[in-house]
């Protein structure tokens, strides 16, 4: 088994994606005892649906946990940035481009910050990231009360709209993840990601200069949040100051990054493994929703599906010395 | 005489007022081998970084081929052409070999890499080297270390390195595989790359360079061609005294059995039969990756043996837990004090009483007794200093205090004075002597076979995870080696 | 006098004063003594996170475990006040408990503790709810509550002696042989356990403490605030920042409990500040947000020494992520 991962480079943490199969497996005979179906067309359409803001955050996240650094801002972010998009489109078509340039210059400024707090300040990433949030939360609660603005007509179809079964939400977390893939496993910018999260001195010594790629890092996991912002105020059809924090996207994309094999020490991992932890968590949900089983009950499964499936993996890969 | 492919002029250096290097000078030419030893703190480290870009000096010339550099990044000490061989190695595990030959020049275009290349280049370069056992696609940290060391000289040679500087290259490599590196280095010397070679191991020195530096305290002591001098001579230089007699005498006297393991195996060692006496230094020889490592774990309960049975003072005992092997009274002082000997963000007091702490026990003496009787000396605050800033030497005093504020009766030792300089190894051996002479038992795993025949009073060799031979302390290195590598070897 | 307490101490000797200086009431003893109460839980909280982090890890569960813990004694305790008594053991050993999982995850199972507290959060969080039906019923006795609001002897509050008595406790745990093999656990976990200590132990000891913290917590804000679904939101990260500023660092080994403690009143003072300056209190979060990266910035700018020399895959751990 690791031969072979090792020949083909399959996406270490390769478990996670036996895990989803399980997951949907059991939980579709399990639904269909039940009397529904969790394959029918509507339903995987909800699971798309329901993985999308989730899985573009979590795409974002997963390039700065490989680059040895966290972002526990993004939540506020994505608050701040459905807000930005819903204000500045104030329901007008024509603005839309410039309602996305302005979140994207939001998202920038906010991943510049951060990506500089760490690499030059050399505050710990846990903690940047944490102040950056406060200060996101400080300048929303300030600025509004509740929903704000409005999205152009047009732009709500990326939240609504299906091309076929597939809806325009999972095309659009599928292009996130290609190109931060591609990124990641083709480029040079890719490579020094790892090389930095896998050791920085390491880095350092062989001639890469650390502190422009920890801030690329962060700006790229400000802009996926960025997306999902946008993404979410085009399914509210407005902005909401609550969206990020309630959706728990800053905790929540970290563990599906971890769930998908991502090491939280940096410097190991990918976006495949993310999205399978994405998508397991979606099908969960659905099996629950289907089973109408209570939604707090949810949150205890969640959490114990996160860690047990982490403590397997753990046992699994702990190396025999 | 051909030019100097390196020359510096008059470095110095200063970190927070203390001076580590001052007005060095030093000059490589091509195709040369030039040695670099001195003393631990003598500021051989803190040169080989200025060379890397690691550290920026605060005064002096650099040239390189004629042209001064001055380097405030590594990336600028690589594209001029050097490139640094770390002691420890810079390696990322988790990636592929390829792709950490390529660390940092990884060849593309538009940013995209040509992964292609990077492979075929890879693996071109390793049969120049003379490597065929392991592919560029390999994941490094499945790697031994000593081929790891083979990818990093790769990674040298793909920056088209002029000038290569090795930091104590040998330190973790068994004897064949320092012939190998012999080779490796014999063949840059013929590309006209000029090596700096910095190493402990005085006989390399001879073996490989043409001419050898000496700094002592952060100064110049001389230049001088190899031929013109010997091994005591540069001693002489590194320590501004002479060692004659290295080793003390042994002066214990041997008693009874103090442990003891019979038909003691499991997953890969084999068979073990040992018994070590109170007072009497066990050596242990072997290759590396013969098992000498797995003995000592196995014995402290790292990972314990899974047959036979083991004896402590005739009892027979059940080792599962390095727990339960200091409560049987067994100390082990590891091979890598850094990562597995000490805590170094904490003080000296309390790293020497942590053992005492973790059984809660008394150490019976004050930390200042502990910590002159392993000879750490220092001012009156010495014991609350951090045990980062200290020498390796003094580190190991340390990690020794550790555990003679519990008295153990059996103490292993494996590679005791690894990464330690010419002096304080003296004061280590010393302190061992003194052990035995008071009746502890003790194993001796070192890769230097002048050290084990210096200090046992018996040597054990290992091959292929067994016990091959047990062989008189004063055997000669010849016939160490002989067991160590031929199967008929076996008694 | 530990050195990494000079920074957190100077922060807080200069709020104090300018919070003096705005208000001059603030150094009669009353106003000064209302203060700590106020600044006692987060500060046990501190103290509890300060032995997780200083052993490597972390723990993310204390802010829900604050609030489940409440819940549940607004429902046992119902205005009962015979009730309070085992109620409040109860409390501790749910508190214990929940550090024992949150540690034997972590140690046993290897699942790194920046997950393994995340998901008891999310646990906890949904346990409570889904037993109480969403919103917390019932109410806590004036007993249970004489601890977060009345005073032992005339001026001197309960919390205020709670957190004396306990942290004069820290103090001696760590200078015991368990402070000891804990920070040397933080510190190079492996050379511990080759030293004999029994780090999965030690790392779960502490865990448990966090979980002990986070109940008496919970006990002086039930008494203080009251019984709502809120009273431990964010605590967490409050506490973990609290340590940091105390001039403890993420990873293990370093800092000390008093600092974790000082970095609490810290936080505390800058929020009675802020208040007394009139900033809004939306507006608080982004100074909050501002002076701790500031704070940490200055901190790790004093702290940090040399650059460390080149650490080879031999040493696998990543020092410059707090996650491992």
């Amino acid at each position: 088994m690791t031969a072979i991962a090792a020949r083909v480079r399959l996406p270490s943490g390769g478990g996670v994606h036996l895990a989803l199969a399980l997951v949907l497996v059991i939980g579709a005979v399990i639904v269909a005892v039940d009397g529904g179906n969790l394959l029918s067309q509507p339903s995987i359409t909800g699971i798309l649906h329901r993985s999308a803001a989730l899985g573009i955050v979590a795409v974002g996240q997963t390039i700065v946990l490989l680059v040895g650094s966290l972002d526990l801002s993004v939540a506020y972010l994505i608050s701040l940035c459905s807000l930005v998009a819903a204000e500045t489109m104030a329901g007008q078509e024509g603005m839309v481009l410039p309602a996305v340039l302005a979140v994207l210059g939001v998202c920038v400024v906010v991943g510049l910050v951060n990506g500089l707090v760490v690499s030059l300040l050399r505050v710990n990433a846990f903690i940047a990231t944490l102040g950056m949030a406060l200060l996101l939360r400080g300048v929303i609660d300030d600025q509004y009360d509740g929903p704000a603005g409005q999205v152009a007509q047009g732009f709500q179809r990326i939240g609504y709209d299906r091309i076929g079964p597939i809806p325009v939400a999972a095309l659009l977390m599928g292009a996130v993840a290609l190109v931060a893939w591609f990124v990641l496993t083709r480029t040079k910018l890719g490579y020094r990601i790892y090389a930095v999260g896998g050791d920085v001195e390491v880095a350092r010594l062989s001639g890469i200069r650390t502190a422009p790629v920890v801030v690329t890092a962060h700006v790229l996991c400000a802009v996926c949040a960025g997306v999902a912002g946008l993404f979410l105020a085009s399914r509210l059809g407005a902005g909401t100051p609550t969206v990020g924090t309630d959706g728990g996207y800053d905790l929540e994309s970290i563990a599906a990054a971890v769930l998908g094999g991502t090491a939280l020490a940096g410097g190991k991992g990918g976006v495949v493994g993310t999205i399978s932890g994405v998508l397991l968590l979606a099908v969960l949900d659905s099996v629950f929703n289907a089973l109408e089983v209570d939604p707090f009950f949810k949150n205890v499964v969640r959490g114990t599906v996160i860690i047990v499936a982490v403590a397997v993996y753990a046992v699994r890969t702990r190396r025999p010395r | 005489m051909a030019a100097p492919l390196l020359a510096m002029r008059n470095v110095s250096k200063s970190f927070f007022g203390n001076e580590v290097l001052s007005g060095v000078d030093l000059d490589l030419r091509p195709g040369e081998v030039h040695a670099l030893v001195g003393e631990n703190g003598a500021g051989k480290s803190t040169l080989m970084k200025i060379l890397a870009g690691v550290h920026e000096p605060d005064s002096g010339e650099i040239e390189l081929g004629g042209e001064q550099v001055r380097f405030s990044h590594p990336s600028q000490a690589q594209v001029a052409g050097v490139a640094i061989i770390y002691q420890e190695l810079t390696l990322l595990g988790e990636r592929t070999v390829a792709e950490n030959v390529f660390l940092g020049r990884e060849p593309s275009r538009f940013g995209v890499i040509d992964r292609r290349k990077m492979e075929t280049e890879t693996t071109r370069l390793l049969e120049e080297l003379g490597e065929r056992s392991f592919t560029s696609r390999r994941l490094v940290r499945q790697l031994s270390v000593a081929q790891q060391q083979v990818v990093e000289i790769a990674k040298a040679l793909v920056v088209d390195a002029r000038v290569v500087v090795m930091d104590e290259p040998t330190a973790s490599l068994a004897d064949h595989e320092v012939e190998l590196l012999y080779k490796l280095i014999h063949r840059l010397q013929a590309r006209g790359i000029g090596v700096l070679y910095v190493s402990h191991r005085l006989r390399e020195v001879f073996d490989l360079a043409q001419r050898v530096t000496v700094l002592k305290d952060g100064r110049l002591v001389s230049t001088t061609d190899t031929e013109a001098i010997d091994i005591p001579g540069l001693v002489r230089l590194m320590v501004g005294r002479d060692l004659e007699s290295f080793f003390p005498p042994r002066e214990s006297d041997i008693g009874d059995v103090l442990l003891e393991a019979s038909g003691a195996g499991h997953r890969r060692l084999r068979d073990v039969d040992l018994r070590l006496h109170a007072g009497e230094i066990v050596g242990v020889a072997g290759l590396q990756g013969s098992g000498r490592t797995s003995l000592a774990r196995a014995l402290f309960g790292v990972e314990p043996f899974t047959t036979g049975e083991i004896r402590v003072d005739g009892r027979r005992t059940r080792i599962t837990s390095p727990r339960r092997a200091i409560k049987a009274g067994l100390g082990y002082v590891t091979e890598d004090r850094k990562s597995e000997g000490l805590a170094l963000r904490q003080q000296v007091r309390h790293n020497a009483l942590l053992v005492a702490h973790a059984l809660h026990r008394s150490a019976g003496v004050s930390v200042s007794e502990l910590l002159t009787s392993v000879e750490l000396t220092g001012g009156p605050d010495s014991a609350s200093r951090e045990v980062r800033f200290l020498s390796g030497g003094n580190q190991q005093k340390v990690v020794l205090a550790k555990w003679l504020a519990v008295r153990p009766r059996v103490l292993i030792f494996d590679e005791p004075t690894r990464g330690i300089d010419v002096g304080a190894k003296f004061a280590i051996y010393t302190l061992i002597r003194a052990l035995s002479a008071q009746g502890v038992a003790i194993l001796m795993i070192s890769s230097e076979l002048q050290e084990l025949i210096g200090m046992a009073d018996r040597i054990l060799v290992m091959r292929d995870h067994r016990i091959v031979a047990d062989l008189p302390g004063d055997s000669t290195e010849e016939a160490i080696m002989h067991a160590a590598v031929h199967e008929e070897a076996a008694p | 006098m530990n050195r990494s307490l000079v920074p957190v101490l100077g922060v807080l000797a200069v709020l104090l004063i300018a919070i003096a200086f705005v208000n001059p009431n603030f150094v009669d003893p009353p106003v000064f003594l209302a203060f700590l109460k106020r600044a006692a839980p987060l500060a046990l909280l501190a103290a509890g996170q300060y032995f997780v982090i200083a052993s490597g890890e972390f723990d993310l569960s204390v802010g829900s475990l604050i609030t489940a813990e409440v819940v549940i004694a607004a429902r046992l305790i119902n205005g009962d006040a015979d009730a309070t008594w085992w109620v409040i053991v109860l409390l501790l050993v749910i508190g214990a408990l929940t550090g024992l999982v949150n540690g034997t995850i972590t140690t046993r199972f290897g699942v790194p503790s920046f997950i393994a507290t995340l998901g008891m959060l999310l646990i906890l969080e949904g346990a409570v709810f889904l037993w109480t039906d969403g919103a917390p019923r019932g109410a806590l006795s004036d007993e249970f509550r004489m601890f977060g609001r009345n005073n032992v002897v005339g001026q001197i509050p309960w919390s205020v002696v709670i957190l004396l008595l306990l942290g004069v406790g820290a103090v001696l745990l760590m200078r015991s042989d368990f402070g000891r093999t804990l920070m040397a656990t933080g510190d190079n976990a492996r050379a511990a356990a080759l030293a004999g200590v029994r780090v999965s132990w030690v790392r779960t000891t502490a865990f448990i403490l966090s979980g002990l913290s986070a109940a008496v917590a919970a006990v002086l804000l039930g008494g203080f605030g009251g019984v709502s679904a809120q009273v431990g939101r964010g605590m967490e990260f409050a506490a973990i920042t609290a340590v940091v500023l105390g001039g403890v660092a993420l990873g293990g080994g370093r800092g000390s409990v008093v600092g974790a403690m000082a970095g609490a009143l810290t936080v505390e003072s800058l929020f009675t500040l802020l208040n007394l300056l009139g900033v809004s209190g939306a507006l608080e979060y982004a100074v909050q947000g501002l002076i701790i990266i500031a704070a940490v910035a200055f901190t790790s700018r004093r702290t940090d020494e040399h650059p460390r020399p080149g650490r080879g895959i031999r040493r696998g751990r990543a020092h410059h992520s707090v996650l491992k």
